[in-house]
C-alpha cells in the first residue's frame, strides 16, 4: 500500500521509542491541562510567557500556591512536550524515508507550536472561546502523536508489507470511521461545556434537574441558578448550556451502542481471535468506564480529579478508535509481493541496522 | 420677607428626596456550604479561626435580605470621576464586600490584606475591559474603573477559585446595596417618576414604579423567594 516504504524507514527502533515516549508525555500533558480547567486555574497566572513577570523556568516553586500550582506546571510540561515534538518532527524529516511522515512530523510540529500560542492567547486576551480550541487541539495532537508512534512502529511495518489473511470490510471500516468522528465531536462538546466555566448545567443523573428532558424555561433556569449552592466559582447557567450536557449524554449513548456494535460486527466479521476484535473489546471497555467517569463527574459534582480522568479516558477512546481505523485501512489494501520484498524485511539482522 | 418666603418656595418646589425601604427574604434559603478547599489550603486557612462558609443569602433572623442592589432607570447621570473610590479588599482568602455598587467612572480600589499572591481577574459579559492582573502580598494596592454599566460583574481569583466577589455598575448615583437589616437609601433623588429595580445576584429581579415629588419616599418590595 505505501510506495514510499523502504529499507531505509524501518526498522528505527529508536525514533518509534521516542514517539511512544511524546505519545506518553502528551497524554500526562493533557492531564495537566485537565487539571487547571477542572480546578478553574486557566487565568491564575495572568501573564504569558512569563509567569508573575519571572522567566516562566525561574518562577520560584515557593508561589506555586493553590491554581498557579496547575497552570504552572502544565506550562512547564508542555514546553517539555514542545521540545520533544520538535525533536521528533526532526528525527522523521532526517530519518524516515517516507515524504508523508516528514510531513506529518512537520504537522506534530506546528500543531505544537500553534497549541502553545493557542494556550498563551487564551491567557492574555482572556478568551474562554480560545479555551474550547486550545482543548480541542489538544485532543488531535494526542492522536497525531499516537498515530506517529504507530507509523514507525515494528507492527505497522510487517502489516503494511504483508498481506492480511482477513481483510477488513469496508462496512465496518465505515462504521469504526463514523464512531471515531462522533467521538471527536462529543470531546469538542466536552470541551465546550468544560470552558463555559458554569460548573454543572444539570447536576442529577439518570434524571435531568429532576425530569427525563429539563425544563429549560426562563423561570426554571432562574430556579436552578437560584438552588445552586457551588463553592468555587462558576458562571450562572443558561438554557444553551443545559440542552449542550443532554447532547452530550445522548452522544454518549449513540457512541456506547456504535462501539458496542463495532465490537459485534468485529466478531461477525474477522473472528473472535482477530486482534483487530480485540482492539474493538478494548475500545468497549475504555467506553464503559468513560460513562462510567461521566456519570461520577456529575454524581461527585464535578471533582476536578473525576473530571479530568473523563477527559483522559475521552482521549484514549479517540486514538483507539482513530488508531482502528488506520490498521483497518492498512489491511485493506496489502503492497504487493514485489513491493514488499522491496520495502520490508523482517529479518531480525535488520531490526538492529539504525 | 417676601425674598425668603420666595426663596423658601423656589428650594421646596426643587427639593431633592431619598427613596427608603427594606427588603426580605420569604421562605428558607438554601443552606450555605463551607468552603473546605480554602480550608484546606495551608495559607488561606491558616488566616480563619472559624470555619468559613458562602453567603450566598444574607438572610437575617426576621428575613431580612442584604445584598441587593436597589436602583433607579436612570442613565447618563453619573457621577462617578468625582465620587470617592470604592474599596474591595481581599481578606483570609475571600473578597470583603462580595456584593459591590459603583458607578461609571468610580475608582474600585483593589487591596491585598493577605500573605500570598492573588491575582484580580474581572468578568464582563457588557463590553467593559476585561483585566487580569498580579497582586503580590503586600504588593500596591490595584485601580479600576469602568466605562459600561453592568450588572454583577464578576471580580475573581483564579489562584482561589472560591474567592469572588460581584460589582454591579450604575450609570447614575441613584443606587444603594441593601443592609444586613435589609434596608437601603437612594439619596438625594430629583422629584419624577421613576421604575426601582431591586436586584439579588442569585434571586433575580422586582420593579416597582414610584414617583418623587418634595417629600422621602418609603417603598416596599415584594418579598424574594425562590421559586
Amino acid at each position: 500500500m505505501d510506495k514510499n516504504i523502504s529499507a531505509n524507514s524501518y526498522p528505527n527502533s529508536w525514533l518509534h521509542r521516542f514517539a511512544v515516549i511524546t505519545a506518553v508525555a502528551t497524554f500526562l500533558l493533557l492531564g495537566a491541562g485537565g487539571l487547571v480547567t477542572s480546578h478553574e486555574a486557566g487565568m491564575s497566572v495572568p501573564d504569558w510567557p512569563n509567569s508573575y513577570g519571572y522567566n516562566m523556568f525561574l518562577f520560584p516553586p515557593s508561589k506555586w500556591i493553590g491554581g498557579i500550582f496547575y497552570e504552572h506546571t502544565h506550562r512547564l510540561w508542555a514546553s517539555v512536550v514542545g521540545l520533544m515534538t520538535t525533536v521528533l518532527a526532526f528525527w522523521l524529516c532526517l530519518k524516515d524515508s517516507r515524504r508523508w511522515m516528514k510531513w506529518l512530523g512537520i504537522a506534530a510540529f506546528l500543531g505544537v507550536v500553534a497549541q502553545g500560542v493557542l494556550g498563551g492567547l487564551r491567557v492574555t486576551l482572556s478568551m474562554d472561546s480560545l479555551g474550547i480550541f486550545h482543548g480541542i487541539v489538544a485532543q488531535s495532537f494526542f492522536a497525531l502523536i499516537c498515530a506517529i508512534a504507530l507509523l514507525t512502529s515494528r507492527f505497522w511495518f510487517r502489516l503494511s508489507a504483508s498481506q492480511s489473511p482477513v481483510l477488513v470490510p469496508r462496512g465496518l471500516r465505515s462504521h469504526v470511521l463514523y464512531v471515531t468522528v462522533l467521538i471527536f465531536l462529543q470531546l469538542a462538546l466536552g470541551a465546550t461545556m468544560r470552558h463555559q466555566h458554569a460548573g454543572l448545567s444539570i447536576s442529577d443523573f439518570p434524571l435531568a434537574h429532576g425530569q427525563i428532558w429539563p425544563d429549560t424555561s426562563p423561570a426554571s433556569i432562574a430556579r436552578y441558578n437560584a438552588e445552586r449552592m457551588d463553592v468555587v466559582n462558576q458562571n450562572p447557567i443558561t438554557a444553551f448550556q443545559v440542552v449542550l450536557q443532554m447532547i452530550h449524554r445522548l452522544g454518549a449513548l449513540l457512541i456506547f451502542l456504535g462501539v458496542a456494535a463495532a465490537a459485534g460486527l468485529s466478531i461477525k466479521r474477522l473472528g473472535i481471535k482477530d486482534y483487530l476484535t480485540k482492539f474493538a473489546f478494548f475500545w468497549l471497555g475504555l467506553i464503559l468506564i468513560q460513562v462510567a467517569l461521566g456519570i461520577e463527574t456529575i454524581w461527585s459534582n464535578k471533582a476536578a480529579d473525576i473530571a479530568t480522568a473523563h477527559v483522559l479516558v475521552g482521549a484514549l477512546s479517540l486514538v483507539t478508535g482513530s488508531l482502528w481505523c488506520i490498521i483497518a485501512l492498512a489491511r485493506k489494501a496489502p503492497v504487493s509481493a514485489t513491493d514488499s520484498s522491496a520495502v520490508f524485511n523482517p529479518q531480525p539482522s535488520l531490526a538492529g541496522a539504525k | 420677607m417676601l425674598f425668603l418666603a420666595a426663596g423658601l418656595a423656589a428650594s421646596t418646589g426643587s427639593r431633592a428626596a431619598d427613596i427608603t425601604g427594606v427588603i426580605s427574604f420569604k421562605g428558607t434559603p438554601p443552606p450555605e456550604k463551607e468552603i473546605v478547599p480554602l480550608e484546606n489550603d495551608p495559607t488561606c486557612g491558616a488566616l480563619h479561626t472559624e470555619k468559613p462558609f458562602t453567603h450566598f443569602y444574607a438572610v437575617g433572623p426576621n428575613g431580612e435580605l442584604a445584598d441587593v442592589i436597589v436602583s433607579l432607570n436612570v442613565t447618563g447621570k453619573s457621577t462617578g470621576a468625582a465620587a470617592a473610590p470604592a474599596i474591595l479588599d481581599q481578606k483570609g482568602c475571600l473578597y470583603v464586600p462580595t456584593i459591590l455598587a459603583v458607578q461609571t467612572g468610580q475608582k474600585i480600589i483593589v487591596k491585598n490584606s493577605d500573605p500570598c499572591i492573588h491575582n484580580v481577574h474581572t468578568v464582563s459579559k457588557n463590553g467593559n475591559d476585561p483585566h487580569n492582573d498580579a497582586q503580590m502580598a503586600g504588593g500596591p494596592d490595584l485601580n479600576y474603573t469602568f466605562d459600561k454599566p453592568e450588572d454583577f460583574m464578576k471580580f475573581q481569583c483564579d489562584v482561589h477559585p472560591w474567592m469572588f466577589a460581584w460589582v454591579t455598575i450604575e450609570d447614575s448615583p441613584y443606587f444603594a446595596v441593601s443592609g444586613k437589616d435589609g434596608t437601603f437609601t437612594i439619596k438625594d433623588v430629583p422629584p419624577g417618576k421613576y421604575t426601582v429595580t431591586a436586584s439579588h445576584r442569585k434571586l433575580g429581579t422586582e420593579t416597582l414604579d414610584v414617583e418623587v415629588k418634595d417629600a422621602d419616599v418609603k417603598i416596599d418590595f415584594p418579598a424574594f423567594e425562590v421559586k
